[in-house]
């Protein structure tokens, strides 16, 4: 069995900050790190390969740089990574990263010799875009079901059981054949911290595995810029639009004014 | 395909380095230059005031499609227990302010099993059209019969634009439709508009965990397809008017999903309406323990209000789950919002800050709810709350 984790490279969202004077982002020291929930993703390939015999692939889309978060893949345990990057890849929105993924998956298993079961682990959202719509898309390139917002899965030789939340206090539980792909929640288990032995190794060179628009044969209308169909077309900062009064005084003052406002604005 | 700079226009005024997310544009001999990590976003083009960026796509061209064959707006409703979830009313408000800008027919979509007796109601919501696909297994949500029955209505009827509420199993069918039909997709928006001259939807959406906002547009392809954030919107007033019902029956073979539903577990205690409360007082960490919530219990009794809380409540098992508000729990807009003990993260203030007026109590007063609130009141809550509390009553038993 395999068992493909994707991962994305984002800006440390706690670090994207907005100077409230100037209302532009502040980008000092904005450092680029795996995205927090794909953790969880890779965490729970790692926790199905100690159950039962499963080779772990990691993958990413990105600029070469990407290539630390797939060393940070390779220390927490993961057996392969592989970074799709080429400029052509750039500007893509969901539907051109689904694209690409799917062809690097696809080329994978054509050259792995037997054939082999899959399932695909996704996080259910990056923390730039969280637009969570590279999972399903990915699942639809590849023909595959779908089960998103995973808390739970139960992984057999040809098919998962799932939990899947869609409600804050609704869960249901669906089972599906194998191949198949999963998006799973953030805080559903604790993802590992990568070893001595997993970081020396993990740094050991020649392990990245690169793909790039060639060697995946792509079809160059359906990747990058050409492959999207959305655009930004502006990038603003959120308004505060609070009348902003303080209520002056003692408590009693205060509480005072405060129905008096709002007697006034008749909301009370 | 790159991002060009004019040299001659380029007037060194750094607004494209400022509209930049990803800190790709710099200036070098007070000319904009782009540097590798840029993404090709296209955010600098729309920031430039002298029209000196431009993205240059390269001679690909791919399938142009005939836009003006796509007509008319249409609102997918999901549901459960067979309950309509009220974001498919509040997208009809939306839906039917931009259908008559554009001047086409708005459709309710609604796959399901036991509605017929309710599209009389749901008829007074404004629409021109219920489009109802009717099947026994269509009771549940199945995601790959979702994305089929809507796949092929819409190639048979060409909506232009495709309204979808922004919940689980929204973000679960529509990107897998988008895919299908080519289209373009923008998530979780939190504005809808039309651009006067193109006509196309400007959709405006969070990223960066609400910190930054985005316009997105989906200019060459159709239909134009969006979730939209439940809470957003106000359901529309009920109107007489004449709806046309068109009920489509539709045969599935034995095992069309692929997937099995094994069961549902519910662990509601009883259903909190966050969502439609008119009232809402919402408590964060600076509440200080679970039972010190009994405080803002008392508050929310007198006005008749519901109880919210910031993610830290809910993590802290100080509130249940369902009564988070912010961007990974609930979005409301209530006419009055009281935060006490809530720091005002931007993650909490994308859900509540629609709400039509907020009062922020805190002892802080350098913290951030004090920039979105009408009123604040610095102070702390627990001597606040109890007098707020004793007033309020006066004022009632005056009334
Ligand atoms: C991906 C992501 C998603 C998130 N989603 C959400 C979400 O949906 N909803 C959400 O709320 N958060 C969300 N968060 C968390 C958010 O960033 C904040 O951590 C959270 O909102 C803080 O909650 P708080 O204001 O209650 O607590 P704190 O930030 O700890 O603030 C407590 C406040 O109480 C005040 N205080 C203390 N004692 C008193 C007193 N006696 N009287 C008056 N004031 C007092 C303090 O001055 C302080 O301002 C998310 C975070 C991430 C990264
Ligand atoms: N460029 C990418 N490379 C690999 N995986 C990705 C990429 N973009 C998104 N994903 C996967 O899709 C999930 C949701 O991302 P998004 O749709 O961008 O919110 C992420 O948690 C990843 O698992």
């Amino acid at each position: 069995m395999k068992i493909f984790v994707c991962t994305k490279q984002v800006p440390g969202i706690s670090e994207v900050k907005i100077d409230p004077k100037t209302n532009t982002l502040i980008r000092e020291g904005v450092e680029s790190i795996l995205n927090p929930n794909d953790r969880n993703a890779l965490e729970m390939a790692l926790v199905l390969k100690e159950e039962q015999k499963a080779e772990v692939i990691a993958l990413t889309m990105g600029p070469p740089q990407a290539e630390e978060i797939l060393r940070e893949a390779l220390a927490m345990g993961v057996d392969k990574v592989v970074l799709l990057s080429d400029r052509a890849f750039a500007g893509a929105d969901t539907l051109a990263t689904s694209y690409t993924l799917a062809l690097a998956i696809k080329k994978i298993l054509k050259e792995s010799d037997s054939e082999e079961n899959y399932l695909i682990i996704c996080g259910s959202q990056a923390v730039d875009g969280d637009t969570g719509q590279v999972p399903p898309e990915l699942a639809e390139e590849l023909g595959i079901p779908q089960i998103t917002y995973v808390q739970k899965l139960e992984l057999s030789e040809d098919k998962i059981v799932v939990e899947r939340k869609f409600r804050a206090t609704e869960i249901v539980v669906i089972e599906t054949k194998l191949p198949a792909l999963i998006s799973v929640l953030t805080d559903i288990n604790k993802p590992r911290f990568p070893t001595m032995m997993g970081i020396m190794k993990a740094y050991e060179n020649s392990n990245v595995i690169y793909f790039d628009s060639k060697n995946l044969n792509a079809d160059i209308s359906k990747i990058g810029l050409n492959g999207s169909m959305t655009e930004v077309k502006k990038i603003f900062f959120p308004e505060r639009n609070g009348k902003r009064i303080i209520l002056e005084g003692s408590p009693e003052e205060v509480v005072k004014k405060l129905c008096h406002h709002l007697q006034e604005d008749k909301i009370l | 395909m790159s991002i060009k700079i004019d040299h001659e226009l380029c007037t060194g005024c750094a607004s494209c380095v400022e509209s930049c997310m990803y800190g790709a544009i710099e200036l070098n001999n007070n000319i904009a230059k782009v540097l590798p990590n840029c993404t090709l976003c296209g955010a600098c083009i729309e920031a430039c005031p002298e029209e000196a960026i431009s993205l240059e796509r390269g001679d690909i061209k791919t399938k142009k499609i005939d836009i003006s064959q796509y007509k008319g707006v249409w609102v997918i409703a999901e549901h459960y227990k067979n309950k309509i979830h009220n974001v498919a009313f509040q997208l009809l408000r939306k839906g039917r302010e931009l259908a008559d800008l554009l001047q086409v027919n708005l459709t309710l979509v609604i796959l399901g099993a036991n509605f017929d007796d309710k599209l009389e109601e749901f008829s007074q919501y404004g629409m021109d059209e219920i489009l109802y696909v009717r099947a026994p297994i269509l009771k549940d949500y199945y995601s790959d019969l979702y994305v089929k029955v809507i796949s092929e209505l819409v190639v048979q009827n060409n909506p232009e634009i495709i309204l979808i509420g922004a919940t689980p199993t929204g973000r679960d069918f529509a990107p897998r439709i988008a895919k299908r039909l080519n289209a373009g997709l923008t998530a979780d928006c939190t504005g809808l508009e039309i651009n006067p001259e193109t006509k196309n939807l400007l959709q405006t959406r969070p990223t960066y965990g609400g910190n930054i906002l985005a316009t997105i547009q989906t200019p060459s392809s159709r239909p134009q397809m969006a979730t939209v954030r439940p809470g957003i919107f106000k359901i529309p007033e009920k109107v007489q008017k004449d709806v046309k019902i068109r009920t489509i029956e539709y045969q599935f073979k034995e095992k069309d999903s692929v997937t099995k539903i094994v069961k549902v577990i519910s662990k509601t205690k009883n259903t909190v309406n966050l969502e439609d409360a008119k009232y809402i007082v919402a408590g964060g960490r600076g509440v200080g323990s679970k039972e010190n919530f009994k405080l803002l219990k008392d508050l929310a009794n007198v006005l008749g209000a519901e109880l919210g809380g910031s993610r830290i409540t809910i993590e802290l098992n100080w509130l249940d789950p369902d009564r988070q508000i912010g961007q990974t729990g609930k979005t409301v807009n209530p006419k009055l919002y009281i935060a006490c003990g809530i720091s005002g993260a931007i993650q909490h203030i994308v859900g509540m800050q629609n709400s039509d007026i907020i009062v922020a109590i805190n002892k802080d007063p350098n913290a951030p709810i004090f920039h979105w609130a009408h009123y604040g009141i610095i102070g702390d809550l627990n001597e606040i709350i109890p007098i707020l509390i004793q007033e309020f009553k006066k004022l009632k038993s005056e009334e």
